[in-house]
């Protein structure tokens, strides 16, 4: 038998029952679309986190007080370990080092003209935005000689700017009161400029020594910023930090290190491998409903074959051999199950669009997935249509002939 | 001319558990090119097994036949399969068409067995259908869609279209009245007439009658062989 009769063949008996067909290729294309849209939530949500922690800098180090242990859940938290301004400048004085910025933080009550508000207050230096990649929109960021002097000076967040002062106002050179201490505005965040996703948009930022002095009057620091040259020295960069805290802090043992190293390559791997299991996850418990659909195939092909007993003894009596038969059953039902897929990878794909327009979720249909989908259901298709069409194969001839 | 059909000593049991039924205890025959053989016996006589082996449907316990010359009592499956395709033609009691499927695309079902190239096989179904007296006006119509004697004719071109060596007609004028199984038996009278070679299974004198010779069996032997008016 020849592949284009096959065609044909399969074409028309599929074809002469329209109605059933449809209704069996829905599990399949409920099931396929499933899969797309959740694997594509999956994706997406990856992508997102992964943008969101690229716009933060550029391989950026982050040093935190605390063991290792408690990793970034411990950042501010200074009972086991604590952070200098001293620590600070010996990480600038490393190989591979571009810039470093200190920081200290605090919360306190902000007012302005407008309003007032409960909004995190960071120490830094005037190396900040250009390590953590925040631009400035209105006004500038504070300089060096800010900060030795202890100015009362503040840029402020977007957002928190719009709420002190009302939106789309320009507050530079107006006075704000942070905890009853008068500053002045020295610059504004822009935070679209900013990647929008690194939290520059919200907050008060002013000199180191000014918080710590004026605010929180600790001289501890929660958190050093450290940009390295590249990502190919990260790694030799983080270790060197940690010699030179361990040496500064007197510990002999790196495992009793009180301050912990977080490269952006060790959180985007952490983000990658969690959101991969997510996606495999959810993948998963849509392909439970690919399965449903799947064995409706089978079903289905099963009571096709008792139906069609006496058109399988027919088609052996003129000269169909056993694999025509089984070829043609298995080709029923894997048309069914590709036809079922492309269906299902245009609705999944259409679904995650509207997903993607309609809420903050962000769902990727990829071609790898797209290719995956119509791979799974002709996979399905043959692994649920052998069986059917072994059957119909295995028939006595002169049985499938008389029977009725 | 040399027989088409020839049959030695052919012999069928069945077993099922301990039980043995010798459906066939050596049945010897020949049947020549051009004739209208009619198959006669009693249910249970035999003659359904007999059609199975001469329509390469089974194979013998033991015995020989050989079909246009060729030994088939010994093929494999496939070639059984390639043998009903080329040298068999079946008409069945139900007809047994494709019910959703146009009469065109019936009469064609064998061709896409044997391969017959594309362009080949329109040409090929017309001449079945014309020689099997279907009109041209119902070519395009569903098998569904015919009366019972259309339906036949259907299935005869379709028994015809390979050009077979042999047309095995298993009580085809069973599911008609009796008009139209008279029509049905006079096509079968025609096709003789253009030299085609006919088997034709009955348990009715009436049907067997339009044959030049009737082969009797029963109880799994041929008794006697006559030669008909």
């Amino acid at each position: 038998m020849r592949v284009r009769d096959l065609v044909s063949e399969t074409v028309v008996s599929l074809t002469a029952n329209k109605g059933r067909s449809a209704l069996t290729i829905l599990g399949i294309v409920v099931g396929i679309a499933a899969v797309i849209v959740m694997v594509a939530l999956g994706q997406g949500t990856q992508t997102s986190i992964t943008s969101t922690i690229e716009s933060i800098g550029s391989n950026l180090v982050m040093v935190t007080p605390g063991a290792p242990s408690r990793g970034m859940m411990s950042a501010g938290a200074t009972d086991d370990g604590e952070l200098t301004l001293g620590d600070a400048r010996a990480i600038a004085a490393l190989d591979g080092v571009v810039a470093v910025a200190p920081q200290a933080s605090s919360s306190a009550v902000v007012s302005g003209l407008n309003d007032a508000t409960m909004a995190s207050i960071t120490g830094t230096s005037e190396a900040y935005p250009k390590i953590r990649n925040v631009k400035v929109g209105q006004g500038l960021w504070f300089t060096r000689s800010h900060d030795s002097a202890a100015s009362k000076v503040a840029v402020l967040g977007a957002d928190t700017s719009d709420t002190l002062f009302g939106a789309g106002s320009n507050p530079v050179g107006q006075r704000i009161r942070i905890d009853g201490v008068s500053f002045t505005v020295l610059g504004v965040t822009d935070a679209a400029a900013s990647g929008g996703m690194n939290g520059a948009d919200v907050g008060v930022y002013v000199p180191l020594s000014t918080l710590q002095r004026y605010l929180s009057g600790q001289d501890t620091l929660s958190l050093i910023h450290v940009e390295a040259q590249s990502q190919e020295v990260m790694d030799k960069v983080s270790a060197s930090i940690d010699q030179a805290l361990l040496a500064r802090h007197a510990i002999a043992d790196s495992a009793d290190a009180d301050f912990s190293i977080v490269t952006q390559k060790d959180l985007l791997s952490t983000v990658s491998t969690v959101t991969t299991l997510m996606t495999v996850f959810l993948g998963a418990v849509a392909g439970i409903s690919l399965l449903v659909g799947g064995i409706g195939i089978m079903n289905m092909m099963l009571t096709t074959v008792t139906e069609r007993i006496q058109e399988i003894g027919l088609r052996r009596a003129v000269g169909a051999k056993r694999r025509d038969i089984s070829s043609q059953f298995l080709s029923e039902a894997v048309a069914l199950t590709v036809l079922g897929g492309i269906i299902g990878l245009a609705l999944g794909w259409g679904v995650s669009a509207v997903v993607t327009a309609l809420s903050t979720l962000t769902a990727e249909v990829s071609w790898e997935t797209a290719l995956l989908a119509v791979a799974v259901s002709t996979g399905i298709g043959i692994l649920f249509g052998y069986y059917p069409a072994r059957s119909a194969a295995r028939l006595d001839a002169i049985e499938a002939l008389r029977y009725q | 001319m040399g027989p088409i059909v020839h049959v030695r000593d052919l012999m069928k049991t069945y077993v099922s558990g301990d039980t043995e039924t010798h459906a066939l205890r050596g049945v010897s025959f020949e049947v020549r090119k051009g004739e209208f053989v009619a198959l006669m016996g009693p249910s249970g006589s035999g003659k359904s097994t007999l059609m199975n082996l001469l329509g390469l449907l089974d194979t013998p316990t033991s015995g020989s036949y050989q079909l246009g010359g060729v030994d088939v009592h010994s093929l494999g499956d496939d070639a059984l399969a390639d043998a009903r395709s080329s040298l068999i033609g079946f008409v069945f009691q139900s007809f047994n068409l494709l019910k959703r499927a146009t009469v065109m695309r019936n009469v064609m079902l064998p061709m896409i067995y044997s391969e017959v190239p594309e362009r080949e096989r329109l040409p090929r179904a017309l001449a079945a259908l014309e020689a099997a007296g279907l009109e041209p006006s119902l070519h395009a119509k569903r098998s569904n869609q015919l009366s019972g004697g259309q339906m036949q004719r259907v299935a005869i071109a379709r028994a015809l279209v390979n050009d077979p060596a042999l047309i095995l007609a298993d009580e085809p004028t069973g599911n008609l009245d009796t008009a139209t199984g008279e029509f049905i038996l006079k096509t079968f009278e025609n096709l003789r007439d253009q030299g085609r070679t006919i088997v034709l299974i009955t348990h009715e004198a009436d049907v067997a009658r339009h044959a030049d010779r009737t082969l009797h069996i029963r109880d799994g032997l041929m008794y006697e062989e006559s030669d008909a008016a």
